[in-house]
């Protein structure tokens, strides 16, 4: 028996996914403490084939690790992690950092949004007092995207670079459809599509943690050809036809949920799914 | 203008709105675009300045331009193709990986009735 659920679970099943490659410095104690702040949630670490012992480390301190074979990148891993959420019916699905910057304890403050939204995002920015400061082309990157971004949410946006987030059922199942893999589309352009899909998108602010162990890489050359990156990745996410072909032929022979026209419905129970779906979810002998 | 300057301005231009649709219908990724953009802003550039194709000749030592831009030419294709069979080969390995995991898999499910077979008669 679990000891008494916390009231901002009140019933729901919620899971944490934390995308994780070479972080076995900081996995262990990442995975310690969301244990120890949501033990009512679930914990899914995606193991992106990791060359080190980050799955070890993962399921040593109590995780259920998915491996996957070769290094799929975040959206790649992240989607893994929403089919998991989605087959195994969880209501709520939570993504943090493997690398110790998001802070577990907001957890239940983000999942209480959800009574508003259908995706929540833990911001950077968000206060005049926020101690994470990003300087240059970086910064300017960010501005830009979360401007953008902002209009096209209809609410205001400082941090859509941010991996910190929670999803209700509806945005689960568009998620695990459409995630993309490509550069910033596990933040950037999964909002986009989000948005698009006519999910309420909303932020609370977080103060976020510098990173536990590992590279912090800034060089001002790698700044702008992060600049020059996003805004590409932005401009091609505006004028992407949504839902996309390539990947609906990659998600659509498992996910349980149909249509892609789900994603402006809400979502129908497991038990009721049709029997057409049903058929496309059995595996050949 | 000369005839040749247009056909290469509307080569390279019908090249970049096949990329630039190709993209937006998700049946091109990024990093295969970034090439085929270099290569189109490449040829709508010397299109529109042969002067540029000239004075590069010159420098070089060459005689006609017209080698210089084959030889330019024949080395992107290479590099295109180089590309794409390092690609095919990622992707075989990937391919390979896959099978055995998914082989890997379903001798484990198959064997798991067994085992637990076993493992119940040891205890009865
Ligand atoms: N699955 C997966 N996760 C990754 C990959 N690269 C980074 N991550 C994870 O994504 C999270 C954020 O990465 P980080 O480098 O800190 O990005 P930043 O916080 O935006 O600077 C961490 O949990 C990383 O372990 C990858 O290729 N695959
Ligand atoms: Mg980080």
């Amino acid at each position: 028996m679990r000891p008494m659920p916390a009231a901002w679970v009140s019933g729901r099943r919620v899971l944490v996914i934390v995308p994780a490659w070479n972080e076995q410095a900081s996995i262990g104690t990442t995975v310690s403490e969301i244990r120890a702040c949501v033990p009512e949630a679930d914990l899914l670490v995606v193991d992106d084939g990791s060359s080190d012992h980050t799955r070890q480390r993962a399921a040593e301190a109590g995780a259920t690790v998915c491996s996957l074979p070769y290094n799929l990148g975040v959206g790649g891993a992240m989607r893994a992690g929403y089919r998991f959420a989605l087959r195994n019916d969880y209501d709520i699905a939570v993504q943090i950092d493997a690398d110790g910057q998001h802070d577990p304890r907001y957890v239940p403050t983000l999942v209480d949004r959800l009574s508003e939204a259908d995706v929540v995002i833990g911001a950077r920015f968000a206060t005049a007092d926020d101690p994470y400061k990003v300087r240059g082309p970086r910064r300017w990157a960010m501005v830009l995207l979360a401007t953008v971004l902002s209009r096209l949410a209809h609410t205001r946006l400082t941090d859509v670079t941010s991996g910190f987030r929670v999803s209700n059922r509806r945005a689960i199942s568009l998620f695990a459809r459409h995630y993309p893999a490509e550069y910033l589309g596990d933040t950037v352009e999964s909002l986009v599509i989000g948005a698009r899909a006519g999910c309420v998108i909303r932020q609370e602010p977080v103060v976020m943690r510098p990173r536990m162990a590992g590279r912090a890489s800034h060089s001002p050359v790698k700044a702008a050809v992060y600049l020059l990156r996003a805004v590409f990745a932005l401009f091609l996410a505006l004028v992407r036809d949504w839902p996309a072909q390539l990947d609906d032929s990659a998600g659509a022979s498992t996910a349980p949920t149909p249509q892609p026209s789900a994603t402006s419905e809400p979502p129908r129970a497991r038990g009721v799914t049709a029997p057409e779906d049903r058929a496309t979810e059995q595996v050949e002998p | 203008m000369s005839g040749v300057s247009i056909l290469g301005i509307v080569g390279s231009l019908v090249i970049l709105l096949s990329l630039f649709e190709m993209l937006r219908r998700h049946r091109l990724r990024e990093k295969y675009a970034l090439i085929w953009g270099i290569v189109a802003l490449g040829a709508l550039t010397v299109a529109a300045f042969p002067s540029l194709l000239a004075w590069a000749t010159t420098a070089i030592g060459l005689q006609v331009p017209a080698n210089l831009l084959f030889f330019v030419a024949s080395l992107v294709i290479m590099v295109l193709t180089l590309q794409h069979s390092s690609e095919l080969g990622r992707l075989e390995e990937r391919t390979r990986t896959l099978a055995e995991d998914v082989a890997l898999l379903q001798v484990e499910l198959e064997r798991r009735p067994l085992l637990e077979k076993e493992s119940g008669e040891e205890s009865a």
